[in-house]
């Protein structure tokens, strides 16, 4: 709530200033505020619903696969399970906090992070959208991999 | 040339239209399947919606302002290919600072790269944004520990700085071409 009230006042300043110095420059800029929300709205609202149907079918199941940790496969389906699911990070590492005290490897639980805040399948529209298809597919495959690692080594190193 | 582009738009608009017709029908069939659980996923998704929309407007306005104001020139000093390790730094600040969910750096991205910012800085901006909040890392600390926070930490900063690098060398001459039509 804090960060929303921050965001808007500081924007508001930031437009009265901009309108003092040239009106012309910030009716431009208003414009092009204007035409974005109409390029990306319909990919948003796409990212909303699914966020939606997602976490409420799937969150509560996720516990199944740290459940018995069944090697290669339950570690690679945790990350997969991550980069499908999107969740905010206030549910998320108490939710991570308790696999890990019930018994999860602390690589389980660190690929189940980084992929849930790192990859975003479902945004991924949103992404290709805004910065290219091949931007998205390499940022995004790029940091399965890197949370694989990431994961492996804090097993080995924690 | 500039027809190509209008009808290119109105292509990716109606592309962006199918796939929330799409949404749409997935989240009835999703509904009508599970009526025990459809007025918690309508919550949810309503939840988000909220959130996004208190600071979307604000958020497309700063962009709107940025495009404006900002020259090519000073992003592309700061944030441009010849940017180097303070370019790194930089975007991981702008990523990490408290300002809200994912899909708003998206849009924030795409403005930096018009203006001439690296991919490096474009990948490292995001993922930043993506798992380097301050407010998250202090929920983690809490939740998860001291240790595993810090670990997590400073792997993320070194894995998210190669693969910003990597993915450079694997589009940035793409970016050159790309750069040169406009």
């Amino acid at each position: 709530m804090k960060n929303i009230i921050f965001i808007n006042s500081l924007v508001f300043i930031l437009l009265i200033i901009s309108f003092i110095k040239d009106k012309e420059k910030t009716k431009k800029s208003i414009m092009i505020a204007v035409k974005s929300l109409g390029k990306i709205a319909p990919a948003i609202l796409s990212v909303i619903m699914l966020i939606g149907i997602m976490y409420v079918l799937f969150a509560d199941k996720i516990a199944l696969f740290f459940g018995h940790e069944n090697g290669v496969w339950g570690f690679v389906s945790i990350s997969l399970i991550g980069s499908i699911l999107h969740m905010p990070a206030l549910l998320a590492f108490p939710l991570a906090g308790s696999f890990l005290k019930e018994g999860a490897s602390i690589s389980s639980v660190a690929a189940f992070i980084t992929t849930l805040t790192m990859i975003g399948v479902v945004t991924l529209p949103l992404e290709i959208k805004t910065l290219g298809k091949k931007f998205a597919i390499y940022r995004n495959v790029f940091s399965f991999a890197i949370a694989l690692i990431i994961a492996l080594l804090m097993g080995v190193l924690l | 040339m500039k027809e190509e582009m209008m009808k290119n738009k109105s292509k990716n608009s109606k592309k962006g239209f199918l796939f929330l017709g799409i949404v749409i029908l997935i989240m009835i069939f999703v509904l009508f399947l599970n009526p025990d659980k459809s007025s918690l996923i309508m919550k949810t998704s309503f939840d988000y919606f909220k959130q996004m929309a208190m600071v979307f407007p604000a958020i497309l306005i700063l962009m709107g302002l940025f495009s404006v104001w900002t020259s090519k020139e000073f992003v592309m000093n700061h944030l441009g290919d010849s940017s180097g390790i303070k370019g790194i730094v930089v975007s991981f600040i702008l990523g990490a600072l408290p300002t809200g969910p994912i899909f708003i750096a998206f849009p924030m991205a795409q403005a930096l790269r018009k203006k001439g910012a690296s991919y490096t800085n474009i990948v490292i901006f995001l993922s930043a944004w993506a798992c380097i909040k301050i407010p998250q890392e202090l929920i983690e600390m809490q939740f998860l520990g001291v240790k595993f926070m810090l670990v997590r930490l400073g792997m993320t900063i070194i894995f998210i700085t190669i693969m910003g690098l990597i993915i450079e060398k694997l589009i940035g001459g793409d970016s050159l071409k790309e750069r040169n039509r406009i």
